[in-house]
C-alpha cells in the first residue's frame, strides 16, 4: 500500500527524522495561510499523488511570496499530472503539501528494501541523489552503497557510520547520519514497510541533513496490525475495480486486453494470461479468486471482470486444490444469472469434484464452452472472441 | 527413494481444529500419510476426529515422535507457529498460511539459521512423494509414483505441470511447492539439490515467476552441478512492470526479473524452456524420454 509523500514524512517525524516543516491543504487561501504561519519564504508547493516523477509535470514549483503559493497551489489542484510512474492516463491532484523551501548544497539517494536473495533489510545509499535510482544501478552500480541489516540486532551504529563515509560526509554530517539512518531503520520495521525511500537527502547550505522528499510503502500483509496506516489508504489514487475486487479478497488487475479471466491460484492466474497471448489473444486482467473462494467471492468476481466493458469473452480456468470445482461452477452459474453473461465464456475445470463442476455447468442451461486442458481452453476463447466478432 | 518425506513421515498438524487444518490433515490422512496429531493451544489433551490435540508442539513431539509439521495457523501467528516447531526440533516445518509478513519472515529466517530445521512456505501448496505421503492441499490423486521431480514456486500452476506428466504416464518422485513469497524457507537450489542426489529422480521440472533471481540462481546451480535433465516454465510473460500480481514475490522491478531475461538465461543454462504453460511436460520430453 502506497501513501502521500506528506503522511510518509509525518510518520518519520514521528520517528525523530528531519523532514521540512510543511503542511497539507486542499485550496488556494489555505496554501497561503499555511505558508505565512511556516514562516518567511521561499516554499515548495508539491502536488500530491502516488507517483513519482512530479516535478517534471509541473507538480513541484518554487514560490517566492505567499500570494505565489497560492496562485501555484490553485493552478495544481484539479490538474491531471502525467509523469513516468502514472501511465499516459495521469492523476488529479487533490492536495497540495506546502513547505519550507531550503538552500541545497549536495543530495543523497537512501532507501531501505527487503532483499530477497539475503532474506535482510538492506540499506542502500548512493551520493547520486535526485537521479533515477534504475539508472543509477543500471550505468554505474559502484556508485550504490549497500548494508544488510541483521534483524536481531538492527541497524548499528557502525553500518550509518560506514555508510555516511562512504557518501563523503564530513565528521559534523557523520554525526546527524548516524541516528538518522538508524531512526529510518526503526521506522521501517516499525511500520512494517516493503520500501522506504528518501529520494533526495540533501544537504543543506547551513551544513543540515534532511529528507526532502520520502516515499514509503507497505507490506499489505502486515496492516492488520498497523490500523492508523491502513487508514492513510486513500481509495482516489486507486483503480475503482481493483478497490471493490480487493473488498471481496480478490485479487485482481486490470490490463489492456479483451478476454476476461478468472483462475485460482496467482501462478496459473499469470499462465493462464500467457497462454491467452501466446494463442493470439490479448489478456483483459489478471484475476485470482484464491484458494478459498466461497459462492459470493467468485460471483463478485465474475460481476468485476464483466464490469470492463472492453471484455469480449471470458475464460474460466480452475485447477481445484483447496478449491472444488462444484463451488466453482455454483459460482459461475450464480453470476451468469445475475449479470448476464451476453460474451462467450469458455470453462477449463480440473481437480476435486471436477466432473460434478462439469456436470452442474451443463446442466446450467448456460451457453458455457467446456475446455480440455489449458491449451484447449486458450484456442476456443480467442476462437469465439474473433468469431463475435466477425 | 524420494525426498524430503516418505511413507515412513510422521506428520502433526499446526492449527488443526480450524475448518481448514482439519480437512486437509484429514485428507492427507486419506491419502495414507501417518498424520499424528495436532497442536492447539487450549484444547491439549482432547480429540478431533480421531487426531490427539496438544497444547504445545514439544509435546505433541514427545508423544508422537513427529519429524514433520505442517502449519494452516492463520498469518498473525503462522511466523510463531515455524518458530515454536523449529524450536521442538521438527526437521520439516511446511507452511501453507498465506499472508504472513515479509518482516516476520525476515526474523525465522534468521532465528532458523544453524538449526537443523528445514522449512517449506510459507504461502505454499506443501510436498507430495506420489502414493507415500502428502503434506498439503494439493489434491492427491491427480499424481502418480514416478521418475520426475517438481519444484515450483506457484500453487495450482504444480498441479497443471503435474496433470501434464501423470495423463502421459509418467509419475513422480516429489513435488515440492516452494511457495510465492519474496522471503521463504527452501528455494530452488536446494530442492533441485536434493533431486540430483536422489538415485529414483531422474529428472526434474521447475516452474518459476517473474520477479527477483531465484531462477537464474536455479539455472546456473543446475548447469554447474547437475547431471539430470531440467525442463522450465516462467509465469509472467505478459506481466506488467511494476504491478503486484498476486503473490509479492512477483514483482518485476528495475527492468530485472521479467519473464523474458529468465528464461533467455535458463536457455543458456542447457534448461528445456516452455514458451505456453500447456507445453511444461512436452519441454521436458524434449530433452529426456522416461
Amino acid at each position: 500500500m502506497n501513501i502521500h509523500e506528506y503522511q510518509a514524512k509525518a510518520i518519520l517525524r514521528n520517528f525523530g527524522i528531519p523532514v521540512p516543516e510543511g503542511h497539507v491543504v486542499y485550496n488556494g487561501n489555505a496554501a497561503r495561510d499555511w505558508a505565512r504561519r511556516l514562516g518567511d519564504g521561499p516554499w515548495a508547493v508539491k502536488a500530491q499523488i502516488h507517483a513519482g516523477g512530479r516535478g517534471k509535470g509541473g507538480g513541484v514549483k518554487i514560490a517566492k511570496t505567499a500570494d505565489e503559493v497560492k496562485k501555484f497551489a490553485r493552478e495544481m489542484f484539479g490538474m491531471t499530472l502525467v509523469t513516468h510512474q502514472t501511465g499516459p492516463e495521469g492523476k488529479v491532484v487533490k492536495r497540495v503539501l506546502i513547505e519550507k523551501a531550503c538552500n541545497i548544497a549536495d543530495e543523497f539517494y537512501i532507501s531501505l528494501l527487503v532483499d530477497r536473495t539475503t532474506d535482510k533489510v538492506t540499506f542502500m545509499a548512493s551520493a547520486e541523489g535526485g537521479m533515477d535510482i534504475e539508472e543509477v544501478a543500471a550505468k554505474t552500480p559502484e556508485k550504490l552503497f549497500f548494508e544488510a541489516v541483521d534483524p536481531t540486532l538492527g541497524m548499528t551504529a557502525f553500518q550509518a557510520r560506514k555508510i555516511a563515509f562512504k557518501l563523503g560526509f564530513a565528521m559534523p554530517q557523520v554525526k546527524q547520519a548516524v541516528p538518522l539512518f538508524m531512526n529510518l531503520y526503526k521506522a521501517f520495521v516499525e511500520a512494517d514497510c516493503s520500501m522506504l525511500e528518501i529520494n533526495p537527502l540533501v544537504l543543506t547550505k547551513e551544513g543540515e541533513l534532511l529528507c526532502l522528499d520520502a516515499k514509503l510503502n507497505f507490506d499489505e500483509n502486515a496492516l492488520f496490525r498497523h490500523v492508523r496506516i491502513r487508514d492513510l489508504r486513500d481509495y482516489d489514487e486507486e483503480d475503482a475495480m481493483e478497490i471493490e475486487a480487493s473488498q471481496y479478497d480478490l485479487s485482481y488487475i486490470a490490463l489492456d486486453g479483451n478476454i476476461g479471466c478468472l483462475v485460482n491460484g496467482a501462478g496459473l492466474a499469470m499462465a493462464t494470461m500467457d497462454i491467452i497471448k501466446h494463442t493470439g489473444g490479448e489478456p483483459a486482467n489478471f484475476l485470482d479468486v484464491g484458494g478459498g473462494a466461497t459462492i459470493e467471492r467468485v460471483t463478485e468476481a465474475f460481476k468485476i471482470i464483466l464490469s470492463d466493458k472492453k471484455v469480449e469473452g471470458i475464460l474460466v480456468n480452475i485447477f481445484g486444490g483447496i478449491m472444488k470445482c462444484d463451488v466453482i461452477a455454483t459460482g459461475v452459474i450464480e453470476a451468469a444469472k445475475q449479470v448476464g453473461v451476453k460474451v462467450p465464456l469458455v470453462v477449463r475445470l480440473e481437480g476435486t469434484n471436477v466432473a460434478l463442476g462439469k456436470k452442474m455447468l451443463a446442466e446450467s442451461g448456460l451457453n458455457i464452452v467446456s475446455a480440455d486442458g489449458m491449451a484447449d481452453a486458450a484456442e476456443k476463447i480467442v476462437k469465439a472472441v474473433k468469431a463475435a466478432k466477425g | 527413494m524420494s525426498i524430503l518425506i516418505d511413507k515412513n513421515t510422521k506428520v502433526i498438524t499446526q492449527g488443526i481444529t480450524g475448518a481448514t487444518g482439519l480437512f486437509h490433515a484429514q485428507g492427507a490422512r486419506d491419502y495414507g500419510t501417518l498424520m499424528v496429531g495436532g497442536v492447539t493451544p487450549g484444547k491439549g489433551g482432547t480429540s478431533i476426529d480421531g487426531f490427539p490435540i496438544f497444547d504445545t508442539v514439544e509435546e505433541a513431539v514427545k508423544v508422537t515422535g513427529a519429524s514433520a509439521s505442517v502449519i494452516y495457523v492463520p498469518p498473525i501467528g503462522a511466523a510463531d507457529a515455524i518458530l515454536e516447531a523449529v524450536d521442538a526440533g521438527i526437521e520439516l516445518v511446511i507452511c501453507i498460511t498465506e499472508g504472513v509478513p515479509v518482516l516476520d519472515m525476515v526474523k525465522v529466517r534468521e532465528y532458523m539459521k544453524g538449526t537443523k530445521s528445514r522449512l517449506v512456505g510459507p504461502n505454499c501448496p506443501g510436498v507430495i512423494t506420489p502414493g507415500q505421503c502428502k503434506i498439503g492441499i494439493m489434491p492427491g490423486y491427480i499424481h502418480k509414483p514416478g521418475p520426475v521431480g517438481v519444484v515450483s514456486r506457484s500453487g495450482t500452476l504444480t498441479y497443471e505441470a503435474v496433470w501434464q506428466l501423470t495423463t502421459r504416464d509418467i509419475g513422480q518422485t516429489t513435488c515440492v511447492g516452494i511457495g510465492g513469497d519474496p522471503v521463504n524457507g527452501t528455494d530452488f537450489v536446494d530442492c533441485l539439490k536434493m533431486f540430483e542426489a536422489d538415485p529414483e529422480t531422474k529428472a526434474v521440472i521447475m516452474i518459476g515467476e517473474i520477479g527477483g533471481d531465484a531462477e537464474e540462481q536455479a539455472a546456473k546451480f543446475a548447469r554447474d552441478h547437475m547431471t539430470k535433465p531440467v525442463a522450465a516454465f516462467i509465469a509472467g510473460a505478459t506481466a506488467p512492470a511494476g504491478k503486484r500480481m498476486g503473490h509479492a514475490g512477483a514483482i518485476i522491478s528495475g527492468g530485472k526479473g521479467d519473464a523474458a531475461s529468465k528464461k533467455a538465461f535458463l536457455r543458456e543454462c542447457g534448461i528445456s524452456v516452455a514458451d505456453s504453460p500447456a507445453d511444461m511436460a512436452v519441454a521436458l520430453l524434449k530433452i529426456w524420454q522416461p
